[in-house]
């Protein structure tokens, strides 16, 4: 056993003998994220609490603008330059774990059986050759929301609990002006915002399909499901005229003015809408298939120890990970940034899983699907394309989702070859 | 020390030359040539800024060649260029041999022209963007709706969304063109014109004869000027299809934002410089070209 990991056995068992044999010397670590205020604030909780209970670390958190995150964090970390804990996006580990950029989490402290039992099972993905690469704090899910005042004001009494439902509350929700063109849409609705998802793991799962094999590698939604699926999601502007893409630049948008009646995001929107001044909105869960299916796609960001923490810093990162995966982090975490606790054991306790907002996400990630994605804005746009081909050219579903299994599989060839 | 004192005041002055062209030329080679260098030996390799480079030889070109996608969007690039060049050229040589006639408020008028110039490209295509959006939020479409006739789809058709984002685009470099056009025209000596004036030739001759044939060289930068830039084109077409980058169906993609998607979504870095190398390889014809019309004007 290496002297680092016996240090980290001995604190996790409370020794205070192996704490102090390193504890004489200060050790800084540094940690990145992407900047979103309320991530981060929620990032100096934490920061503030494991200094105080570990008196000879000290954390640094960096944090860059989104758009630049993912450019500098994969120019830092070769070079050397950067973090010793970083947050990364669930998609892009495996090109760091390929590049040997990450450490393995320590067996001992990270028991690889524990961490199965212990969080939601999408996480593990992260499970390599028998060690976890990495772990998430936080969980994301989509649900979908709703505006409570145009649903008074249409006579409903409440959301879609299935497809039907869903479009037949959209289509009485839709408003045309007096030469038909649409004023307020039922259901906001756009591939390149969260619809793909929706329709990958959700829609295809409901048609009695699957959009991939288990390995993520071969695409498997060219046939009856996935044509029913994309037929299912056309027809709620084509037939049904209860959406209309692009409507007001963006779905969120449309939502937020109150000119939408439904919208299907993630659990990240909700802070944006909590400061919409005048919009009464509630959350439900993912209407379910035909024959009552439901799915759920979920997406999270990873905590990573890099390559670049060796020794002291190494035993530092690990405890400073441990601490940031723990319940009460995670619970930090949800009244802070609004994102879901990696655990159901942080998750679903009475109190989170009854929330109003919060509820019928939590319930969602019980019967989520991860997509692994090898290019997830390639692939998004196969999807989008998929559309836009039935919208703008009047391709038929089948050869459109035909073109788009070609694509989308020639982009993941390209990948894993 | 000694060395430099034996030196002839002639070897002297090249000590100096060279002392002084030492920085242009230093930061050429580390700002331009390096770089340069480094990306077309990176188009013959695999990278994806994490692991190590492999080569991979023209596998990157062969790709790119056999990508109907780049076809497409090479196809593109030329159309923003074929119409951008002409059409800003034509409006903008109109404004200002017009401009130039006017006394009443001439550099308020001029000014106003060359504001769009001096704002934020970024700003302007989002502006745009919400002009072209459908009924109830875009300006256009508002108008459009209000008059009793039905929408135009600008931005959502694979026919119209190249001209609706090549107009903010052209209109935003007006204004730097009517003021070298400007300042061509009033470096025409008066005295030809006067000459035209007493052997009573008319404003179209005038025009055909003396201005455009003496506009040449400022007509042969404009068009290379324009003819880059239009080549180059991204803020515009990045802002404003940011929901669908480059559509849709790649209908408005130009080379750059391929290259832009290639290095920062796919982080497939060598197939993104081998892209570049294209690029550059057609901006480099471009001013060869330009070099050749040029000389030939001089001798001629």
């Amino acid at each position: 056993m290496k002297p680092w990991t016996k240090n980290l056995t001995g604190l996790a068992l409370g020794a205070g003998l192996a704490l102090s044999a390193s504890a004489s010397q200060a050790v800084e670590i540094e940690y990145w994220q992407y900047f979103f205020e309320a991530r981060v604030n929620a990032m100096d909780t934490l920061i503030e609490m494991f200094e105080a209970e570990n008196p000879d670390i000290t954390v640094k958190q960096t944090t860059f603008p989104y758009a630049d995150y993912r450019t500098k964090v994969a120019a830092a970390i070769p070079a050397g330059e950067g973090p010793d804990v970083v947050q990364l996006f669930y998609g892009w580990l495996n090109d760091y774990v390929e590049a040997e950029l990450i450490t393995p989490l320590p067996v001992d402290a990270f028991p690889p059986e524990q961490i199965r039992a212990e969080f939601f099972p999408m996480v593990q993905a992260m499970e390599k050759d028998g060690q976890y690469m990495a772990l998430p704090t936080a969980v994301r899910s989509l649900a979908l929301f709703y505006n409570t005042r145009l649903f008074e004001e249409a006579g409903i009494d409440g959301p879609p609990e299935t497809l039907d439902e869903l479009v037949e509350i959209a289509t009485a929700l839709t408003k045309t002006d007096a030469s038909g063109n649409i004023t307020q849409v039922g259901l906001a609705t756009g591939m390149n915002a969260q619809d793909h998802h929706w329709w990958r793991e959700v829609l295809v799962r409901q048609m009695g399909g699957q959009s991939y094999t288990d390995d993520y590698q071969s695409v498997t939604y060219n046939n009856e499901a996935g044509v029913a699926a994309l037929q299912f999601y056309a027809d709620l502007q084509m037939t049904h005229n209860a959406t209309l893409a692009g409507f007001m630049d963006q779905p969120q948008a449309a939502f937020k003015a109150g000119r939408a009646g439904m919208l299907i995001d993630g659990s990240f929107r909700i802070g944006a809408l909590d400061k919409t001044r005048g919009l009464e909105w509630a959350v439900t869960e993912l209407p379910a298939g035909p024959d009552g299916t439901r799915s759920n796609y979920s997406s999270y960001w990873v905590n990573a120890i890099t390559t670049k923490a060796e020794g002291e810093k190494a035993e530092a990162a690990a405890l400073f990970l441990a601490f940031i995966t723990s319940d009460e982090a995670m619970q930090i975490w949800l009244d802070t940034v609004g994102e879901l606790p990696a655990k159901p054991s942080a998750a679903l306790t009475e109190q989170n899983s009854n929330d109003p907002v919060f509820g019928p996400f939590i319930r969602g990630l019980a019967y989520a699907h991860t997509t692994t994605f090898a290019n997830e804005s390639a692939q998004r746009q196969v999807l989008m394309d998929a559309m836009q081909r039935m919208l703008l050219e009047g391709q038929s579903a089948a050869d459109s989702i035909a073109v788009a299994a070609t694509e989308e599989q020639a982009i993941l060839d390209g990948y894993y070859k | 020390m000694k060395l430099y004192r034996n030196l002839s005041i002639k070897q002297k002055q090249v000590v100096w030359a060279w002392t002084f062209l030492a920085i242009p030329v230093l930061f050429y080679t580390v700002i331009r040539f390096y770089p340069t260098f480094g990306a077309i030996v990176l188009s013959f390799q695999e990278w994806n800024l994490l692991s190590d480079k492999s080569w991979v030889g023209l596998e990157n070109y062969q790709k790119l060649f056999a990508d109907p996608v780049f076809w497409k969007v090479f196809k593109n690039t030329f159309i923003y260029l074929l119409l951008g060049t002409p059409i800003s050229l034509v409006i903008s040589f109109t404004i200002a041999y017009h401009l130039d006639k006017v006394n009443f408020l001439h550099a308020t008028i001029r000014a106003l022209y060359f504001l769009p110039f001096m704002t934020s490209a970024v700003a302007m295509a989002w502006l745009w963007r919400w002009f072209y959006q459908p009924v109830p939020i875009g300006l256009f479409n508002n108008i459009l709706a209000s008059l009793g006739i039905s929408q135009l789809p600008f931005l959502n058709s694979t026919f119209s969304a190249l001209p609706s984002i090549l107009a903010p685009a052209v209109w935003a470099g007006l204004g730097f063109q009517i003021i070298i056009f400007m300042a061509g025209l009033r470096s025409i000596p008066t005295s030809y014109y006067e000459a035209a004036e007493i052997d009573g030739v008319g404003p179209f001759t005038v025009l055909r004869e003396i201005t455009i044939p003496l506009l040449k060289p400022t007509i042969v930068f404009l068009v290379v000027f324009s003819s880059i830039g239009f080549l180059r084109i991204f803020d515009q077409v990045f802002n404003m299809t940011t929901n669908d980058p480059g559509g849709p169906l790649n209908s408005t993609k130009p080379l750059v934002l391929m290259i832009y998607d290639t290095a920062f979504n796919a982080f497939d870095m060598g197939y993104a410089a081998a892209q570049t190398v294209v690029l550059f390889t057609v901006l480099l014809i471009v001013s060869l070209v330009q070099l050749f019309v040029m000389r030939e004007r001089k001798h001629g």
